[in-house]
């Protein structure tokens, strides 16, 4: 699971109306890795482990670099708005699950509001790769994140549009047209994906050609804190979210067989004595799974309070 | 009092791939970079490193190359993962080896010195001329490590480039194009018993932070290391004279691939690393924790997974010879060492 455990320090904060741009670099002088277009990483605040996507340069980055959305009723992005230069946060490493289709013919990429942030670094890689692409944006009137950088980046390919019914007519004419091997990459509020996909189902477009991002699709969600019971020893064991069973029960000591850390192996596997497991492995069978008997340490949480393990 | 005998080299670094008495296929991926301690030594403590073959298997692919271009396989819209890989292969081999191998950045010019070699290149990302050479060629002349590229499309995995001279059993040209489900599809057992889907899961899902390995294994008639389709005619056959002469059981060789699983960082391809360890039985003799483990195993095998390895007619002569190896082991021993250095 990947979790923020790199501190990165804030180098700069600039804002646009409600969204704040942070540059964060490494405390420490090392290199940040590169990442792949579309990829977010997990920001660890008070509240919540946030997910962002990188709006920066993909290839050795001096920082990575997101904007964030001020929301109301989400203290995440209210914490991360009111932190200034110095600061350091915890991060993931860069989280893959939006990445570019390297033999496409043509990238359509379907921008919405602050949607274009995971967009930004697959228009700069499809620029220095010479691939072909174009970009239809859809935000509100007047200036909007990121769109004087896209501008810049996209020339003449960048479409842009601020109603509903200019939306619908320009993604009518250019999903109507493309050419074979064409994927499109959405990525905006969920009800305006969700009419993008309708409208391109209509005019015959394979699912499986539409990409959108969705956060929670490939890195395991933290999940929320459980305990266990442990039958044999008669101990109990917190684990906090974030934290999976399997570390948490080397941390208390107790060692249990492991190999993969990702639910595939099957070595971690756990007898469960009491209460309902959270099955989130890739190796258990359905009717396995359905009885509920075991889980896989590494990845696997619980659906109430507690559970009682054979150990 | 004698002192203890000392182990060599590629015996103390051999990956011997058997933690139990009994072989199945499973998903036995774990993570990279991970020190494994053998009966014999360690292995694992690197992604990519130069043993004392280096500069031999390199001579090697480069023949084997010149021979059958075919061997090589790319593709433009695989670029970008190709310089990936050169990024990644130089970068593992020099943090395996900082004395005699450096990879340096300064800006967008990288700087890769190899003295193992006499190597010395300065190069931009994504220019070609600049490097002298095409980036998976040249990776390919740096590491031992054959190279597979996978790229990920409508949630499959597709072979789409790749450099590879030392297969076992197999060819790079026929696979390309192919899925990675398509690509498993002969190997028994694993679809049933959900191995494969669960590997295909479990690399779709990969990330560029978490490389994985596994290893696996065969055993061929001599320590040649282009076993490859192609060349089947060349090597096919000794593997039969095997069973007929007791004298070439001790020269049979446990051939096993460490492979690498990593998810590229820039372009998001997967690449599938495959390093070839040979051990002639004569040397495995000399370790008799591995001796007796490898006897257990064969013993145990199930037939159908003994005929997809192409060992199944090697089983009796093999533990007949593992329980009264034949006299002149040591001498034997010095010819195969030999036999590894010279390309045939």
């Amino acid at each position: 699971m990947s979790t923020p455990e790199q501190r990165l320090c804030v180098a700069t904060i600039r804002r646009t109306g409600t969204v704040a741009h942070l540059r964060l670099g490494p405390s420490d002088g090392r290199p940040l890795g590169s990442f792949t277009p579309g990829s977010h990483i997990l920001i660890q605040t008070p509240a919540s482990v946030n997910a962002y996507s990188l709006t920066g340069p993909h290839v050795d980055p001096g920082a990575y670099e997101i904007s964030v959305q001020r929301h109301r009723d989400r203290g995440g992005s209210a914490w991360l708005h009111q932190l200034s230069v110095g600061h350091t946060v915890s991060v993931s490493g860069p989280v893959s699950g939006f990445a570019p289709v390297l033999s496409a013919a043509h990238h359509l990429f379907i921008v919405g509001g602050i949607g274009v942030t995971p967009i930004l670094s697959h228009v700069r890689a499809a620029v220095t790769g010479s691939r072909s692409f174009e970009v239809i944006d859809a935000h509100r009137p007047g200036p909007a994140a990121h769109r004087d950088e896209l501008t810049r980046l996209c020339g003449s390919r960048l479409t842009t549009v601020t109603d509903r019914g200019a939306l619908l007519q320009r993604l009518t004419e250019r999903l109507a047209d493309q050419p074979l091997g064409t994927i499109a990459y959405l990525c905006g509020p969920a009800e305006m994906m969700a009419a993008v996909r309708a409208l391109a189902d209509r005019l015959g477009w394979p699912a499986e050609r539409i990409r959108s991002e969705a956060f929670t699709g490939v890195a395991l969600a933290p999940g929320r804190p459980f305990r266990v019971r442990l039958a044999r020893s008669r101990r109990r064991v917190a684990v906090a979210a974030g934290v999976s069973l399997l570390e948490a029960l080397e941390t208390a000591g107790i060692a249990v067989p492991h190999r993969c850390r990702q639910g595939v192996c099957g070595e971690c596997r756990v007898g469960v004595l009491a209460g309902r497991p959270e099955h989130r492995d890739l190796y258990l069978t359905e009717s396995e799974r359905a009885s509920g008997d075991a889980l896989m340490a590494c990845v696997s949480r619980c659906l109430d309070d507690e559970l009682e393990l054979a150990l | 009092m004698s002192s203890p005998p000392v182990i060599p080299d590629r015996v103390a670094r051999f990956p011997f791939p058997f933690p139990e008495a009994h072989y199945r296929y499973s998903t036995n991926v774990e993570p990279a970079r991970t020190p494994v301690r053998t009966a014999a030594g360690e292995w694992g403590r690197w992604l990519i490193d130069a043993d004392d073959g280096y500069r031999d298997e390199l001579a090697l692919r480069a023949q084997i190359l010149a021979a059958d271009p075919s061997r090589m396989v790319s593709a433009p819209h695989m670029a970008d993962a190709a310089w990936d890989t050169l990024l990644l292969c130089l970068g593992e081999l020099a943090a395996a080896h900082p004395e005699e191998m450096v990879l340096h950045r300064d800006g967008a010019v990288y700087r890769w010195c190899n003295r193992r070699l006499d190597e010395e290149r300065h190069f931009r990302r994504g220019d070609a001329d600049s490097l002298g050479a095409d980036p998976l060629a040249y990776a390919g002349s740096q590491v031992q490590e054959d190279i597979v590229l996978l790229e990920q499309r409508e949630g499959e995995l597709w072979a789409e480039a790749g450099l590879v001279t030392f297969a076992a059993d197999w060819s790079l040209a026929f696979d390309i194009g192919m899925t990675f489900l398509e690509i498993h599809g002969p190997v028994p057992r694993v679809h049933v018993e959900g191995v494969i889907p669960r590997a295909h899961a479990f690399l779709l899902r990969l990330q560029p932070d978490a490389p994985y390995r596994r290893t696996n294994w065969t055993m061929s008639a001599d320590p040649r290391l282009d076993q490859s389709t192609e060349t089947y005619p060349e090597w096919g056959p000794a593997r039969e004279r095997a069973l007929v002469d007791p004298a070439a059981v001790g020269q049979l060789q446990l051939r096993v691939e460490v492979q690498h699983l990593i998810r590229l960082p820039t372009s998001g391809a997967i690449l599938f690393l495959i390093r070839t360890h040979l051990l002639s039985l004569e040397a495995l003799m000399t370790v008799p924790e591995w001796a007796r483990r490898f006897a257990e195993v064969l013993r145990e095998l199930p037939a159908d997974i003994a005929d997809y390895k192409g060992v199944a007619g090697l089983r009796a002569p093999v533990l007949g010879w593992l329980e009264h190896p034949g006299p002149g082991a040591a001498s034997r021993e010095r010819q195969s060492r030999s036999a590894a250095r010279s390309p045939t």
